[in-house]
């Protein structure tokens, strides 16, 4: 078991689909205003990527080379208008917010990502915890995100008041731009930087460089 | 040995490049992912249809709760909702008997109860539109107070339903609603917004010669019959305009007011 819990553990912070791999960016910008939707979008992800890991590993020595690509995908879509179909029958008006997001799921390259990577290669068990560690990392830069672009922009978390607002005689000025899709941006940027700070083997090597220009012939 | 095995087993067995267990496995995975969707789809259709009632009565009730006076009226006149009528929209005529809960576009779509627009009639984009609608009136002492009427039309991307409430004159919008809409998240979506809804009321449908004037203009209004537009929201905005000059014209519900007008006088 201990040999397997670093399949859960390490996408957490050390190699997090989101500030190291750079996956699943476009949802975490939408979905993270408020931090219900975040937790809800973080709930859905968990599971179509649980079940999806299982039932790919599950069948993955039977799962043709050719069109494994074409299964994968139609697993996941599967999945995911299982999920917005129940969030829209139980968490009506969350579905409402998160309106095209979960929807997106199919296309969140951590999703396809972890088959592909993982689930095509690994027995059920692992590649169940692998998923799970994946779609926690996520969670857990969702819900950071969110917490802090809520706290910030509105003075609420999950909709209760935390801060005393300006506007109702405290001292609380929301920020405006913590609401608009920049200061994602801006927030998962900081804690990439942070990360890799932190952690500097996770700094990539520059693509190009400039070539030293001695010897260079001219006539 | 093989002759042993079930058919099941052998295709199993079968190696992954062989054209029949690529053909077996697709099938086989699409039929699962069917089932699987269309079992959700079936079990959860009466909570999410409940959802979505729900949602439209809020929207409904929202409605009365942005109108001046309104809920006032209604708490006089003891009415505790808008009383909801059938009209024939090719006549005018109202129609005896309760309003039951049918759906105009499915309404619209059965060659029963829908007729097929001609394409220059069609300015709103919907193809076809429903013989009877259900509208809503609310009165005050006898006399009407107050006309809802559903419409939809298409926009950028998706069709936009509304409901418009009219004042007693026909022509002062008191409320516009957009009651569904799957606009571009962020822009055209916000026709939603109650801040952009609260432009509406005051608004005239036509000039005095009772030409349709009204339109969501770009940028800012600066006639009774215009609307200020959302910035990156042009089509949606457009789509809106169509919509309100399709259903207030004769081939909408102008059949309806201008009967409703001419009782009124009458």
């Amino acid at each position: 078991m201990i040999r397997l819990s670093h399949h859960l553990t390490d996408p957490l912070i050390r190699s997090n689909p989101v500030t190291l791999q750079i996956l699943g960016i476009c949802s975490a910008l939408a979905v993270t205003t408020a931090l219900a939707t975040a937790l809800t979008m973080a709930a859905a992800l968990i599971f179509v990527l649980c079940a999806s890991a299982a039932i790919i590993s599950a069948i993955r020595r039977h799962i043709p080379h050719a069109i494994r690509l074409i299964l994968q995908i139609t697993i996941i879509a599967t999945l995911v208008i299982v999920t917005d179909e129940v969030l829209r029958a139980y968490a009506f008006e969350i579905s409402q917010r998160l309106s095209i997001f979960v929807g997106l799921i199919v296309t969140n390259c951590i999703v396809l990502g972890r088959a592909e990577g993982f689930a095509m290669h690994h027995p059920v068990g692992p590649s169940i915890l692998d998923a799970l560690g994946n779609a926690l990392g996520y969670g857990l830069v969702l819900v950071i995100v969110a917490t802090i672009r809520e706290l910030f922009g509105t003075g609420r978390l999950l909709g209760i008041p935390m801060l005393p607002l300006a506007e109702q005689g405290g001292w609380f000025e929301p920020l405006r731009l913590m609401q608009l899709a920049p200061s994602a941006f801006f927030i998962i940027g900081l804690m990439i930087w942070a990360i890799r700070t932190a952690r500097p083997e996770q700094v990539e090597r520059p693509e190009h460089r400039l070539l030293s220009r001695q010897g260079e012939a001219r006539p | 040995m093989a002759e042993a095995r079930g058919p099941w087993a052998r295709f199993l067995a079968r190696p992954n490049e062989d054209p029949v267990k690529a053909l077996g496995m697709a099938g086989l995975v699409a039929l699962g992912a069917a089932l699987t969707v269309s079992t959700a789809a079936t079990l959860l259709k009466p909570r999410q249809a409940a959802n979505l009632e729900a949602a439209r009565a809020a929207r409904m009730e929202a409605m009365i709760e942005a109108l001046p006076g309104l809920r006032e009226v209604m708490e006089e006149t003891g009415v505790t909702e808008l009383q909801s009528r059938l009209v024939d929209l090719e006549t005018g005529r109202m129609l005896p008997g309760g309003v039951m809960a049918v759906d105009a576009e499915q309404a619209a779509r059965d060659p029963g109860t829908g007729i097929e627009l001609p394409p220059e009639a069609d300015i709103a984009g919907i193809g076809r539109r429903e013989r009877v609608a259900a509208i809503h009136l609310l009165e005050r002492d006898g006399a009407l107070a107050l006309v809802v009427l559903p419409m939809r039309g298409a926009g950028y991307q998706s069709t936009i339903h509304a409901l418009l409430a009219l004042e007693a004159d026909l022509d002062t919008v008191a409320a516009l609603t957009v009651t569904e809409q799957g606009e571009t998240p962020g822009l055209g979506a916000q026709i939603e917004r109650a801040d952009w809804q609260a432009l509406w009321p005051g608004r005239r449908i036509a000039d005095d010669s009772g030409t349709i004037r009204i339109e969501v203009v770009r940028g800012a209004a600066t006639t009774p019959y215009e609307v200020d537009g959302i910035s990156g929201a042009t089509r949606t905005g457009n789509g809106v305009t169509a919509m309100l000059r399709f259903w207030m014209g004769p081939w909408g519900y102008g059949p309806f007011l201008d009967r409703l007008a001419g009782e009124g006088a009458g």
